[in-house]
C-alpha cells in the first residue's frame, strides 16, 4: 500500500485503532468507570466511521446555500450519528448511575473486589482468613 | 381511518404513555395507565395480524415520507406474530407484575418502574415493526436501556442485581454498536437503510468483502442481544437477580424480538442468495445452536438458584430456535417461529410460578422448593406442567416445537440433529425432575409456614398454563401463522 493510499484511508485506520483501543479497555480494565470510558472510545470510532463515509469530494457542509451548482456532503450519516451520540450519552449516564449504586452497595468499584465479595456471599469466607485474592483481610 | 394508521399506533401509544406515566402521583394511576396501554397495544396487534393474514404485507410510510427515503413500518406475517406475542405477554403479565413488585421493589420506585416498563414495551414493539435498519438500532437501544434499569431494580432483594445490570449494559452496548457498524457498512455499499431496498441492492453487488464483514458484524451484534452461545454470559445473572415480574416479561419477549431481528436480516435483507448465507447457517449458527442446547442444559442441572437454572434453560431453548433457523428450510423456519411463541408461553408460566415462590418465601433456591408440593399445590402444579412443556411432552406446547424441529432435521437429511434434539430434551428432564423431587418428595424446611400464593399471582400463571395446554392440543392457529411467516421470509421481501 503506497503512502498516498495510507493517507487517503487515514480516517479508517483511526477508526480501527480507536475501536480496538476501546474494546481492549473494556475487557482489560477492572475499574468500572474505566470500562465505561472504553465503551465511549469504542462508540466514538463508530461515529468517525459513519461521518467519514458521508464526505463527498469537493462537498461543503450540507446546508442549502441557494447556489444551484453547489456540491454538498451527504447529510444522512450526520443525522444517524446525532442519534447514535444521544444513545451513547444515555448509555454512559445510565452506566455511571449504576456505578454510583454499586459503590454504595459494595464500597468498591473494582471488578475483582466486587467479584470477591459476591463469591464470599455465595460460597462463604475462605478458610485461611485471607480474602479470595490471597491478601490479608483488614481487621 | 384508524385502521390505516395501525402500524404507527402500535408504537406511538406506549411511547406517549411513558413520559405521561412519570406525572402519575400514585402507583395505581401508573398501573392502570400501563394496563390500558397494554390492552390497546394488544388490540392493535390482533387487528394487524388479521389485516396481514387477509391482505398480505402492510406498508406504512412514517410522516408520509415514501420509502426508501423515509422510514417505513412494514408488517408481514413474521412481524405480526411477534407483535402479538409481545403485547399479549405484557397484558397477561401486568396484573401479576402489580402484585409481585409490591414485595420486591421499594414503594416510591413503583411509578418509575411502570415508566421503564412502558419504554421497554415501546422499544420491543418498535424493533419488531420497523422496516428500516437504523430505526431498528434506535428501538433496540430504547428497549435495552430500559431493561438495564428494570434489572437493576432488583437491588433491594439482592445487590448482585446491580452488577448484573452493569454487565448486561456493557455487553448489550457492545452488541448494539456492532450492529450499527454492520448497518453503516451496508449503507456504505448500497446507499440505503430501508430493509426492502437493501434486499434489492445487495444481490447485484455480488461477492464483496465489505458486505461479508457487515454480515459478520450484524450477526454478532444481534447474537449478543439474543444470548446466542457463547455470548449469553449476561443472561443468567440478569434473569436471576431482576425482580420476578421483570424476569417474566424479559424471558418471554426481549430475546424473542432479537430472534425476529436475526430472521429479518438473514432472510429478508441478505437473502438466501447471499454467497455466504449457506455456509454461515451450516458452519456458524448450527454448531453454536447445538453447543447452546447441550452446554446450557448441562450447566442448568447444577444450579442451586432455580431462577438461574431456568435462565440457562432459556439459553438452551434459544439454541433450539437458532437450530431451526440454521436448517434454512420451510419446516426449520416454521419450527423456529413456532418456538418463539411456545417458549414465550412456557417460560412465562415457569417464571410466574417461581415468582409466586419468591413472593411467599423471599427466594427461589432449591432449598426453598422443598416440600412446596404440599404448601403451595397450585403453584407447583403450574411448575410441573410448565416443566413438562419444556421437556416436550405431548399435549403441551413444547411438543409442537420439538416435533417441527425433528421433522425439519429429518427432511434436511440430518438425522443426527434429530437425535441431538431428543438427547437435550432428556437433559431438561434431569433439571426439572430435581425441582419436582424437592417439591413433592422432600419435607418442607423447618418453620416454613407460608401458604399458597395470592390469586393475583396464580390467575395469570394458570392463564399461561392454559395457553400451554390449549396450543399444545390445538396448534392449528399457531402453526398456520408460523408457516405463513416462514413462507414470507423464504420468499424474500415483497
Amino acid at each position: 500500500m503506497t503512502g498516498a493510499d495510507f493517507l487517503g484511508l487515514f480516517n479508517y485506520w483511526i477508526v480501527i485503532v480507536l475501536m480496538m483501543l476501546g474494546l481492549y479497555t473494556v475487557v482489560s480494565r477492572g475499574n468500572l468507570v474505566k470500562k465505561i470510558v472504553g465503551l465511549n472510545i469504542f462508540q466514538v470510532s463508530v461515529f468517525l466511521l459513519y461521518i467519514s463515509i458521508g464526505k463527498v469530494r469537493g462537498g461543503t457542509a450540507p446546508i442549502l446555500t441557494g447556489d444551484p451548482n453547489e456540491v454538498y456532503s451527504n447529510p444522512l450519516p450526520h443525522v444517524l450519528i446525532l442519534t447514535a451520540i444521544v444513545v451513547g450519552v444515555a448509555t454512559t449516564a445510565l452506566g455511571l448511575a449504576l456505578v454510583v449504586r454499586i459503590k454504595n452497595a459494595y464500597d468498591s468499584i473494582e471488578e475483582d473486589e466486587i467479584q470477591a465479595a459476591d463469591d464470599e456471599m455465595e460460597f462463604g469466607a475462605p478458610a485461611d482468613g485471607k480474602d479470595a485474592y490471597g491478601k490479608e483481610k483488614a481487621p | 381511518m384508524i385502521s390505516a394508521h395501525l402500524p404507527v399506533l402500535q408504537v406511538v401509544i406506549p411511547l406517549i404513555a411513558a413520559p405521561l406515566s412519570v406525572f402519575c402521583r400514585r402507583e395505581s394511576m401508573a398501573y392502570y395507565l400501563t394496563l390500558a396501554v397494554s390492552l390497546a397495544a394488544l388490540a392493535v396487534s390482533v387487528a394487524l395480524l388479521r389485516q396481514v393474514l387477509d391482505q398480505g404485507t402492510l406498508s406504512y410510510a412514517l410522516g408520509s415520507w415514501a420509502a426508501p427515503w423515509g422510514i417505513e413500518y412494514r408488517v408481514d406475517a413474521a412481524n405480526a406474530i411477534v407483535l402479538l406475542i409481545i403485547s399479549g405477554m405484557s397484558t397477561v403479565a401486568l396484573p401479576y407484575t402489580r402484585v409481585s413488585i409490591a414485595r420486591e421493589i421499594e414503594a416510591h420506585s413503583h411509578v418509575l418502574f411502570y415508566t421503564c416498563y412502558l419504554l421497554c414495551f415501546t422499544g420491543l414493539l418498535g424493533m419488531v415493526i420497523t422496516g428500516d435498519a437504523f430505526n431498528a438500532f434506535v428501538f433496540l437501544e430504547i428497549s435495552s436501556l430500559s431493561t438495564y434499569v428494570l434489572v437493576a431494580l432488583g437491588a433491594r432483594q439482592d445487590r448482585r442485581a446491580l452488577t448484573a445490570a452493569y454487565t448486561y449494559l456493557i455487553m448489550g452496548t457492545i452488541g448494539a454498536t456492532f450492529f450499527v457498524i454492520g448497518v453503516g457498512m451496508l449503507y456504505m455499499m448500497t446507499g440505503t437503510l430501508n430493509m426492502a431496498d437493501l434486499a434489492q441492492r445487495i444481490p447485484p453487488i455480488g461477492a464483496n468483502r465489505t458486505l461479508v464483514v457487515a454480515f459478520a458484524f450484524i450477526v454478532t451484534g444481534i447474537g449478543l442481544k439474543l444470548a446466542l452461545f457463547p455470548m449469553h454470559l449476561w443472561l443468567p445473572n440478569a434473569y436471576a437477580f431482576a425482580p420476578s415480574a421483570v424476569t417474566v416479561f424479559l424471558a418471554a419477549t426481549a430475546t424473542k424480538a432479537a430472534v425476529y431481528l436475526l430472521l429479518r436480516f438473514l432472510f429478508t435483507v441478505f437473502g438466501t442468495d447471499f454467497h455466504i448465507f449457506g455456509p454461515a447457517l451450516t458452519y456458524l449458527l448450527m454448531p453454536l445452536a447445538l453447543l447452546a442446547m447441550f452446554a446450557a442444559s448441562t450447566v442448568a442441572i447444577f444450579q442451586v438458584d432455580i431462577k438461574r437454572m431456568l435462565a440457562y434453560s432459556s439459553v438452551a431453548q434459544l439454541g433450539y430456535m437458532v437450530l431451526g433457523i440454521s436448517l434454512g428450510t420451510l419446516t426449520g423456519l416454521t419450527a423456529a417461529i413456532i418456538h418463539i411463541f411456545n417458549h414465550a408461553v412456557m417460560k412465562g408460566a415457569l417464571f410466574m410460578a417461581l415468582g409466586a415462590v419468591v413472593y411467599r418465601f423471599g427466594g427461589a433456591s432449591i432449598d426453598h422448593m422443598r416440600g412446596l408440593g404440599r404448601l403451595m399445590p397450585w403453584t407447583m402444579a403450574a411448575f410441573v406442567i410448565g416443566g413438562l412443556s419444556l421437556i416436550g411432552v405431548p399435549l403441551t406446547v413444547g411438543f409442537i416445537s420439538k416435533w417441527y424441529l425433528i421433522a425439519g432435521s429429518l427432511e434436511s437429511g440430518l438425522w443426527p440433529l434429530a437425535v441431538l434434539v431428543v438427547a437435550s430434551s432428556l437433559l431438561a428432564v434431569i433439571y426439572i425432575w430435581r425441582v419436582v423431587e424437592a417439591a413433592y418428595l422432600d419435607e418442607p424446611a423447618a418453620g416454613a409456614t407460608a401458604g399458597e400464593a395470592p390469586a393475583g399471582l396464580l390467575i395469570p400463571t394458570w392463564i399461561m398454563i392454559g395457553a400451554n395446554i390449549y396450543f399444545g392440543i390445538d396448534a392449528g392457529l399457531t402453526t398456520e401463522v408460523a408457516e405463513q411467516a416462514a413462507r414470507v421470509l423464504l420468499g424474500g421481501a415483497k
